[in-house]
């Protein structure tokens, strides 16, 4: 077991856990921040994606220990309540069906936009292809991406 | 007080007052509802452990309406609500919806499956709404000494010529006195204002910003997380392990190893048991419990043989599971085998044997589909609370009614003192109808005496699944020497079900028909995927009709047409399943909207299918386009006869990813076995479609008219498949007959 200190959403999180632990799960369990999802544990879906000072990672494959003064986002911090231009575009375009992948397509689709804000289809399809959806909803999120992009 | 009248055989509506005042009508066999934002901006309550199952009226207005259905992604939240809130005539932006507990006695049976919820619910749905209105009307008549036939309603206010109105709200306590009316007058689709007309997804926002919706999510104080560990083939079973270095693991409370059905259980129609015996890893955090896991040491050993009593429609039977360790290249020449073999007869009309014999031309091709896994994107996991008296469950499942009786059964509890709470499920396409993991973590909380979460890694959830079954089957047409179709005959098999539909399409529409089937008993778990059956069904008889209109020389829709007319018109034999006009319908729809007769643009294939299944009809076309010399669905042209749209935009939304469902599976979508075992386990090997292989276009289109609503969920699924092959085989010059076609393409 070791002590971390993150940086999380903005706040400062203290936590003693071993140092092979993948954020995802320091979120989940340590953290009771359950937005970021668990889907495949070796960063093949996307269902866990965060931020990492403003980088899309998959925080399944993500040790504690490699993070040191990084500061991360997760969807709870994305913004308060919803509004950011990406979340916006989301329930604009009632993109979710189960709902379960969507947080990570989000942080992936903000991540995607902060580095290039007018992204070509092939751009996001590029990008996004790391974030599966089982319900099918690609065409929506890609919708949505190009709604936001114009905000 | 409490007024009850039988609306029907399994529907009754009640009202009585809420503490606070305001009405309360609670309603059996309803749908399910949940929280939304609304209700954290007015402040109600929104604890897991809070839900019943009533429709509320608070006197400051707010509809709160609760559904018995889980969510996993069809949209029952909202538009099982929107048929409520139409016959209540309130305004859409004050109603609430929640999700109710599970409770058989008020809200029937909560089965969400079969593309049945909108269909099921849309009569007493409807009529919980048009009575609470009736209700309401009846109080203000009272209270404004006027005829009640002279008050009208709009957006949950109450007026009267006179001048006199009032909000719902204020009227709500005296209605819960006025006895439930017995006969209520349902709304014409031409006055729906909301049902048809689209509306968002009640928890979109909690879904967007992370909230805790999903069973994996569920966490109570002092929850201890469990694993399990499964035999790494199906037909092992545990020999011995040796846990004690991963016991020293730090968090670690407890391994063991545990039975999942005590010896004779006799297991009900959904009660699966893939493996008897698994070792179960219980810790303080997910990280421990995996690391830990890896520690034990464990023998494995052929199970052999074993005998399981099964409870099903013929009454309870005994059934010798057999204990090979199956390999796929062994399976596909069994099933080959089998084909050739007598089979059952499921339906014969004239004289097929003769009308082959004597036909100018007999094609005949076979087409397999191989197991698939469901990777819904949440695993498996469920949250137990077991305890000498009582049991607390909750997580995602999709059939609570069928788990209950398996849960008292083998917790030695009542089924009242059972309590299963349904989560928002994280997908579900048929495998959370089967319980074993809900089972699994109710025994290993018993165990421990303490409110466990069970969770299934990506690999346990690929390689311990409840699979589509592995398929065959093998089409005869015969066609005289005037190139008519005289005969169709269709022999199907699998592991371990067979896939036929005797009665469907073309049944019916062929003098001389025959549907024969065979099964191949086997220990790979197997269950409802979307769309049992009629997701291999329409690929194989779909991709042969395309053959025999080429081999007739017809256009594969104006062959369709043809055949449905003749169904219609003189249909041959009895029982056939579909409505030959509402079929045709749809094929005419498609024809239309995707420019069927306009010439092919040259780097452009299409190719069509159309299918019936779960009351609805469903076709689509597909345009297929040569990309790095791999083909690509590009475009989709789909056209739907569900009946009623409820929820227009959720219906597209859920027909496009049916669409992209279907493409990602028959590409790709694959479970083989080497020695029992499972040879995908996560997604790096077993590939789903992802955003660059979506087609860039899917233009769906609903076939317009009053008939109450049909499914939604399934029936795009099916014909997908048949339509991409149809597509694949003008774009590359040959037929598939093998799914998934990427991995036949790397053969050829």
């Amino acid at each position: 077991m070791a002590k971390y200190s993150l940086k999380i959403n903005g706040k400062t999180q203290l936590i003693d856990v071993d140092p092979s632990t993948p954020i995802l799960w320091v979120l989940r369990d340590h953290l009771n921040m359950p937005g970021t999802k668990f889907g495949c544990g070796m960063a093949m879906c996307g269902a866990c994606t965060v931020h990492l000072d403003g980088t899309a990672v998959r925080s399944c494959s993500l040790p504690v220990s490699a993070v040191g003064k990084q500061a991360i986002t997760t969807i709870e911090g994305l913004s308060a309540n919803g509004t950011h231009p990406v979340q916006k575009a989301w329930l604009e375009h009632d993109v979710a069906q189960c709902g379960y992948c969507q947080a990570g397509q989000i942080m992936s689709a903000a991540a995607l936009l902060k580095d290039n804000p007018n992204p070509s289809d092939e751009d996001i399809d590029n990008y996004m292809s790391g974030n599966i959806c089982r319900c099918g909803t690609y065409l929506r999120i890609k919708e949505a991406i190009k709604a936001a992009a114009k905000k | 007080m409490e007024n009850t009248n039988t609306q029907n055989r399994r529907s009754f509506l009640k009202s009585s007052v809420l503490a606070g005042g305001g009405l309360m009508l609670s309603f059996s066999w309803l749908a399910n509802a949940q929280a939304t934002d609304k209700m954290a901006a007015l402040n109600l309550p929104e604890q897991w452990n809070e839900l019943n199952g009533y429709i509320k009226i608070t006197p400051d207005n707010v509809i709160k309406i609760i559904c018995p259905n889980p969510e996993f992604g069809q949209n029952v939240m909202t538009s099982l609500p929107m048929m409520v809130a139409e016959e209540l005539d309130v305004d859409w932006k004050n109603v609430v919806v929640e999700m109710g507990p599970h409770d058989n006695v008020k809200l029937g049976p909560q089965f969400t499956g079969g593309s049945n919820s909108v269909r099921m619910y849309w009569k007493p749905l409807r009529n919980a709404g048009a009575s609470a209105k009736q209700m309401l009307i009846e109080a203000a008549a009272q209270t404004w000494s006027v005829p009640a036939s002279e008050i009208t309603t709009k957006a949950g206010v109450l007026s009267h010529s006179s001048g006199k109105s009032a909000k719902y709200g204020e009227m709500a306590s005296k209605a819960a006195t006025i006895p439930v009316p017995k006969d209520v007058k349902l709304k014409t689709p031409k006055d729906f204002s909301i049902v048809s007309h689209s509306k968002k997804n009640t928890e979109g926002l909690k879904v967007v910003t992370g909230k805790p919706l999903f069973g994996i999510d569920y966490k109570v104080d002092g929850m201890l997380i469990a694993m399990i560990q499964h035999p790494p083939a199906f037909g092992m079973k545990l020999k011995s392990f040796d846990a004690s270095q991963a016991l020293k693991m730090p968090g670690i409370k407890d391994i063991f190893s545990f039975k999942l059905y005590d010896d004779g259980f006799e297991q009900g129609g959904f009660d699966t048991r893939t493996f008897n015996e698994m070792i179960a890893i219980v810790g303080k955090s997910t990280w421990e419990v995996m690391n830990a896991r890896k520690k034990i040491k464990i023998q494995w050993e052929a199970a052999g043989d074993t005998k399981e009593t099964m409870m099903g429609r013929g009454g309870k039977r005994e059934v010798t599971v057999p204990g090979r360790l199956e390999t796929t290249s062994d399976q596909l020449a069994l099933m080959a085998d089998y084909a050739k073999r007598p089979a059952q007869q499921l339906r014969k009309d004239g004289d097929p044997e003769t009308a082959f014999k004597n036909a100018a031309l007999v094609i005949e091709r076979t087409y397999n589909a191989p197991f698939l896994a469901h990777n819904t994107m949440e695993p498996m996991n469920f949250f137990a609370h077991v305890s000498e008296d009582k049991a607390l469950v909750a997580g995602p499942l999709q059939a609570p009614g069928w788990m209950e009786p398996t849960l008292a059964k083998i917790l030695n509890l009542p089924a009242d003192k059972i309590e299963i709470q349904m989560t928002r499920m994280g997908g579900g396409f048929g495998r959370r109808a089967y319980g074993q993991y809900v089972y699994e973590a109710a025994r290993i909380s018993q165990r421990l005496k303490a409110p466990i979460k069970l969770i299934y890694t990506r690999e346990d959830d690929m390689t311990y699944g409840i699979y589509r079954p592995m398929y065959t089957a093998t089409y005869r047409a015969a066609l005289d020497a005037n190139k008519n179709l005289i005969a169709f005959h269709v022999k199907g098999g699998g592991i371990p079900e067979n896939p036929i539909h005797a009665n469907r399409f073309p049944a019916g529409a062929v003098d001389n028909y025959l549907a024969e089937a065979w099964e191949i008993l086997s220990n790979i778990t197997i269950g409802a995927f979307r769309a049992p059956r009629s997701n291999f069904n329409a690929a194989a008889e779909q991709s042969f009709l395309d053959e025999v209109a080429e081999a007739m020389g017809k256009d594969p829709i104006a062959f369709r047409l043809d055949l449905l007319k003749r169904a219609k018109e003189n249909p041959v034999g009895k029982n056939n399943e579909y409505d030959a006009d509402r079929y045709a319908g749809v094929l005419e729809l498609l024809r239309d909207k995707s420019g069927w007769d306009k010439p092919e643009n040259k780097d452009k294939k299409r190719g069509v299918a159309a299918y019936f299944c779960h009351a609805s009809y469903a076709g689509h076309v597909v345009d297929i386009v040569m990309r790095d010399g791999q083909p690509y669905v590009e475009k989709v042209t789909s056209a739907i006869d569900c009946g009623i749209v409820v929820n227009p935009d959720a219906a597209k939304n859920m027909v496009q990813g049916a669409v992209v469902d279907g493409i990602g599976n028959a590409f790709y979508g694959a479970l083989t076995h080497k020695n029992g075992a499972a040879e995908q386990s996560n997604f790096h090997n077993y590939r789903i479609i992802r955003h660059n292989e979506a087609p860039k276009d899917i233009d769906v289109h609903f076939v317009q008219n009053n008939i109450d609503p049909t499914g939604l969920g399934e029936p795009p699924f099916p014909p997908v498949f048949g339509a991409i092959a149809n597509a694949l085989y003008k774009s590359m010059g040959k037929r598939f007959y093998n799914q998934p076609f990427s991995s036949e393409m790397s053969k050829s």
